[in-house]
């Protein structure tokens, strides 16, 4: 009995301990995520909102050309932008790992990384500065005589994608270079000293063993990526408008709550789709 | 070997091509933050610190950047609390359900901050709150809560655990187990968890852009600052903006990492 009424106690003071973090999260996470869901059905009646308990705004989603636009538009982008990532950022990743000195990485890798950490806005200007008509590169480059006429770099998909490439080559460097180095250099040295040459020693070994790591950070890339505002609308222009920045639209002139969220549940759920498919393939991967 | 010799020579150039990618635009708006002139691009006409002077003297920045500050500090301290009292009394007791509390705790994480943003902004137009500061602070506790408990509950062994059991043994209170054993003991994974929060919530755009009316914060202040064009106001304020965020990393590289790594 006595242990009995022990436990209780303790029970009872470690809710103490969960509860805050516990109901911090329910108020301001659970909640508002329900009732942006029950927004999404209902509609909008100049700056009333009724609601209606119906599926209007999601039909609606799929009949209107721009809003469905929207979301091919961001995934397009998105796509592009974890495949050149990886791509880019593997190579550098492998040369931090391998070629750099051991007591350089550590320097190496935190200078590779260092522009991470500047926000969103800054470092989405700082591209503007580079692509701008007026920017670095046509400035230079008319300087210098190859071209006439500025080129027109900045307010296109192009711009969009690299500046998020910018982001996501640094994110992945980070990701698959500790996957590189968590590898045991005997698998490498076993598959050498049977016979297989530098190319296959990386296709048939390296390559599947960090396989896990790239798609974790591709995952990360897909989710950061398709969820940003700032990218698409600073370096992009209001040409061909991304998931977000429709979103956005959405509340800044027409005040339309209900096809924000209904839009953001959109979002949610191919984020949650993409999640499931990472999951399951990593599961395969491991049995 | 040519061959061995080429391989190296294209490893060399590779690194040097992206690092130049990667700090090309830093490069540019740190180089014409200095710029004697009207825009920030080249040529550059020569260095003056006009337009550091400019953003120093400039009320609406400055009040900007205190208001960045409080929120920063403000949020990642309520989430730094919130988190380690939710890793202390998961790790230490047996608590029912508890891998469903712990997927609570971390969901935010997986959800895009428009989306956290977007859900707020509807609850709390619902209830009729009118939008501040302490808006944008509740958002950011939202984003960090999960990371401060993550990072904490991660670094909480079984070896804290004994010396916990043995301070209760000699007659300590659990709130002086928790705060003169545990989180001193804790403190290098607790001081991350406070300096990534605030560096995240110092950066954060669009939960601070949503949920803010009159006082903002700079990122906030810095985007409407974008309407007016190319400026080299903008790049000197962009580039305090990367100092600050520098100096926190550093301030934890040097006191958090180097603390472990003597352990």
């Amino acid at each position: 009995m006595a242990t009995a009424s022990l436990e209780t106690r303790e029970n009872r003071r470690a809710w103490g301990f969960v509860t805050p973090a516990l109901l911090w999260t329910v108020a301001f996470f659970v909640i508002p995520f329900i009732v942006m869901a029950a927004i999404s059905l209902a509609t909008r009646k100049g700056r009333e909102i009724i609601m209606a308990w119906n599926f209007d705004n999601y039909i609606e989603f799929f009949e209107k050309a721009h809003l469905l636009k929207g979301l091919f538009v961001s995934l397009e982008i998105t796509l592009t932008v974890t495949i050149i990532s990886v791509i880019l950022a593997y190579p550098l990743a492998w040369i931090i790992a391998e070629r750099v000195p051991q007591k350089w990485q550590r320097m190496a890798l935190i200078m590779a990384i260092l522009p991470f950490w500047t926000s969103y806005v800054v470092r989405s200007y700082s591209w503007l500065l580079v692509l701008a008509q007026n920017g670095v590169i046509n400035n230079t480059l008319v300087y210098l005589g190859v071209i006439s006429e500025p080129l027109e770099l900045a307010s296109t998909r192009s711009a969009t994608v690299i500046g998020f490439v910018h982001f996501f080559v640094m994110l992945l460097t980070l990701t698959i270079y500790a996957n590189l180095v968590q590898m045991p250099p005997n698998y490498r040295r076993a598959a050498a000293d049977l016979g297989a040459n530098g190319f296959q020693v990386f296709w048939h070994v390296v390559l599947p063993l960090t396989l896990p790591g790239i798609m974790v950070g591709a995952f990360l890339t897909f989710v950061l990526c398709i969820g940003d505002y700032i990218t698409p609308q600073i370096l992009g222009g209001n040409n061909e408008l991304a998931l977000p920045q429709v979103i956005m639209l959405q509340l800044g002139r027409r005040a339309d709550f209900p096809m924000a969220a209904t839009l953001s549940i959109i979002l949610m759920v191919v984020v949650t789709m993409a999640y499931i498919a990472c999951a399951r393939w990593l599961k395969m991967e491991r049995t | 070997m040519i061959s061995s010799r080429f391989s190296k020579l294209l490893s060399w150039s590779y690194l040097a091509a992206l690092y130049g990618f990667i700090f090309l635009p830093v490069a540019v708006l740190v180089l014409f933050s200095f710029q004697d002139g009207r825009l920030p691009v080249p040529p550059f006409n020569g260095a003056t610190l006009k337009w550091y002077g400019e953003v120093f003297s400039d009320s609406r920045l400055m009040s900007a950047l205190t208001n960045s500050l409080m929120v920063a500090i403000g949020s990642a301290t309520v989430a730094c609390v919130l988190g380690f009292c939710a890793a202390y009394g998961l790790a230490r007791f047996v608590l029912p359900a508890s891998r469903l509390q712990r997927g609570l705790l971390i969901a935010p994480m997986t959800v895009s901050y428009l989306i956290i943003a977007l859900g707020l902004l509807t609850t709390f137009n619902w209830l009729g709150v009118s939008l501040s500061l302490w808006t944008v602070g509740i958002g950011h506790v939202v984003i960090n809560l999960p990371l401060c408990f993550a990072i904490i509950y991660a670094s909480m062994g079984d070896h804290q655990k004994n010396i916990e059991r043995a301070a209760r043994d000699l007659g300590a209170a659990e709130w002086q187990v928790m705060t003169q054993v545990s989180a001193p003991m804790l403190m290098p994974s607790i001081l991350a968890a406070f300096f990534l929060s605030v560096t995240f919530s110092w950066d954060e755009f669009i939960i601070a852009f949503l949920l803010s009316r009159f006082d903002v914060t700079l990122p906030v202040e810095i985007w409407s600052m974008l309407r007016s064009g190319l400026n080299p106001k903008t790049n000197a304020v962009g580039s305090v903006v990367f100092l600050v965020s520098v100096a926190l990393l550093l301030i934890l590289e040097l006191i958090v990492f180097r603390r472990t790594a003597k352990k």
